[in-house]
């Protein structure tokens, strides 16, 4: 193919790209370093200024390889269930997972106070919201999955996604309405999402699920390839639907269910991102797709984590609002640019 | 050769099968283009799926060049036989050379890089249909005729000795209908390829087909264009009180 060495030279810009937007993510922040000092903590000695050395290795980097994370395994769960579901408006969600996991932590906080202040404690810790959470995904990927092998029609599955969400989403009001405010705060801060909390171990425990997520992802994409033509064309040249369909879905609860588990619902990148690549490299190789899907998910974040730290000021933005903020306008500009979604 | 005897056809239900035509007995010689006609809902997409192992058949036997079909794996399968179907779910925006490249995935390697002879294979296939000028082009720039010679194009390229067809024509006018058939009738002449097709274009499959299989509510018959003539087969494919079949001129004429 003649576009091949183009778009390798795509690939290479996008990933100097995050490299760049990386440097720059943990250049800014609330206290201002400069950035001979960012440096020499990176790459050389160090400073003397302890506090710049905590705040850049203990906060900004963590928070750096969390945006690289979720932004590139979200993008590529969107680019995954763009595929099988056939269907552009699919993303990382459409399994129902994030509502899984919105019931998961929903449960815990506003439930907390039902089983007394020491229970309540320990559930309010960290690490139970993300176990609420991870559990809350297991649970509906376990119901998706069950249905995925009873039914033949990949269509059938996008619905009960939907459906999924729908109801957790009505749970969670119903938990809502009965709830004190100060846990309704906590409950929507989670769901507002967030990329700065993450101790390194933490970050590493995604970083896991994440490589597992992708290497899954890449045993897929000849198959994603044939899926292009439909299931039957699929069907006809040697690739087994309901395995190839199973792996997929793994693969995707693997990165949206940890993602969301550590970092809150994020929305919109898992989305936006394919279709943005799309329109950079016009191709539908998913050999050339995945890896530009990865860098392209991890320099969106990044730039969304960069706008939402508002440069020059002290607030810090919920990071959900800020991927909506861009994704959303992206996804209309795209439409009425494009006239037609061929897809 | 591929050869069916004493096959049921149908959906298998868990309240019971049901069975959309029995006791069909067909066989397709190399090199041989064989149309399948019949009315509109008689189970002719279901003969095809069941004879391209996409369907699982209830009863008999369908052998593949000497192998039973059940016995071949889905790999073994997909080198087999390729189809072009009615159904087109396939994304819009792929380019021609991408569609038909993945005519060769089963033969590419875990990831699906082509080899030299993969592109060989994709290049010849291109010449054979004649679509040189489209390659570049994405999907939804197609006609319908420019997208079924790609589709032919895309199963060429995955070298199979049987290519099944499920109404090649439908969508097109008169004169890339007969494009398309007699497409199809030269491949099988140049390639020795076994082509199987539906169609509702009884007028060109009687004119082209070295082999026509007529099917019916109760009973499915084979034979050449001349035999079944002969044997008045044709008569009574459609209800009577429109249209006939008229031997002379080897065509269904309007009743006046």
């Amino acid at each position: 193919m003649p576009y091949t060495a183009r778009y390798k030279g795509l690939l290479l810009l996008l990933f100097i790209l995050v490299i760049l937007m990386a440097l720059v993510n943990v250049s800014l922040g609330s206290v201002e370093i400069p950035l001979k000092d960012i440096f020499s903590i990176l790459f050389t000695k160090g400073t003397n200024q302890e506090s710049w050395q905590y705040i850049i290795l203990e906060y900004r980097l963590p928070k750096v390889f969390t945006a690289i994370f979720t932004g590139s395994g979200l993008a590529v769960s969107g680019l995954l269930m763009q595929t099988l579901f056939r269907n552009p408006l699919a993303g990382p969600y459409v399994l129902g997972l994030s509502s899984g996991a919105s019931l998961g932590v929903a449960i815990v906080i506003m439930g907390a106070s039902v089983f007394g202040a020491g229970a309540a404690a320990f559930l309010l810790s960290k690490w139970s919201l993300v176990i609420a959470s991870s559990l809350g995904s297991l649970l509906v990927l376990l119901a998706v999955l069950m249905a995925s092998a009873k039914l033949r029609d990949t269509m059938a599955i996008l619905i009960i996604g939907l459906m999924f969400a729908s109801l957790t989403a009505a749970v969670v009001s119903v938990l809502a309405y009965f709830s004190p405010a100060e846990q309704l705060q906590q409950y929507i801060f989670w769901s507002f999402g967030s990329l700065g909390n993450l101790s390194w171990q933490e970050v590493s425990i995604l970083a896991i699920f994440w490589f597992l997520g992708i290497v899954l992802a890449v045993f897929c994409i000849k198959n994603l390839n044939t899926l292009l033509l439909g299931e039957n064309y699929a069907r006809s040249l040697g690739v087994k639907i309901s395995t190839n369909r199973f792996i997929i879905i793994i693969a995707t609860s693997l990165l949206a269910g940890s993602i969301t588990a550590f970092a809150g619902p994020i929305a919109f990148v898992g989305l936006a991102v394919p279709h943005l690549i799309r329109q950079v490299i016009p191709t539908n190789d998913h050999k050339i797709l995945l890896p530009a899907v990865i860098f392209g998910g991890a320099i969106l974040m990044l730039v969304c984590d960069i706008a939402a730290q508002l440069p020059g000021t002290e607030y810090t933005l919920p990071i959900n609002a800020i991927t909506s903020l861009v994704g959303a306008p992206v996804v209309i500009w795209l439409l009425i640019r494009k006239r037609k979604f061929i897809f | 050769m591929i050869s069916a005897s004493d096959l049921s056809i149908g959906y298998l239900n868990k309240s019971g099968d049901t069975c959309i035509a029995a006791a069909i007995n067909i066989e397709i010689e190399e090199g041989e283009l064989v149309g399948l006609i019949g009315v509109n809902g008689v189970g002719k997409s279901t003969l095809l799926r069941s004879l391209s192992g996409v369907q699982a058949y209830l009863k008999g036997e369908v052998s593949i060049l000497n192998k039973n079909l059940r016995k071949l794996s889905s790999e073994e399968l997909a080198k087999t036989i390729s189809v072009v179907l009615t159904e087109q779910p396939i994304s819009k925006n792929l380019s021609v050379s991408e569609l038909i490249a993945l005519g060769r995935q089963p033969y590419t390697n875990w990831i699906g890089s082509l080899s030299k002879e993969d592109r060989n294979k994709i290049q010849t296939a291109v010449e054979l249909v004649n679509i040189e000028a489209l390659k570049d082009k994405r999907c939804f720039e197609l006609s319908d005729g420019q997208l079924q010679k790609v589709l032919i194009a895309r199963a060429l390229a995955q070298d199979t000795p049987f290519i099944i067809l499920d109404e090649p024509t439908t969508h097109l006018d008169m004169y890339h209908q007969a494009y398309v058939l007699k497409l199809l009738k030269k491949l099988t002449q140049e390639t020795n390829k076994s082509i199987l097709f539906a169609t509702h274009e009884i007028n060109l499959a009687l004119q082209l087909c070295d082999k026509i299989i007529i099917m019916e509510k109760d009973k499915v018959t084979a034979g050449s264009p001349k035999e079944l003539i002969e044997k008045n087969a044709f008569s009574n494919i459609f209800p009577s009180d429109l249209i006939y079949f008229d031997k002379e001129s080897i065509s269904f004429k309007i009743r006046t």
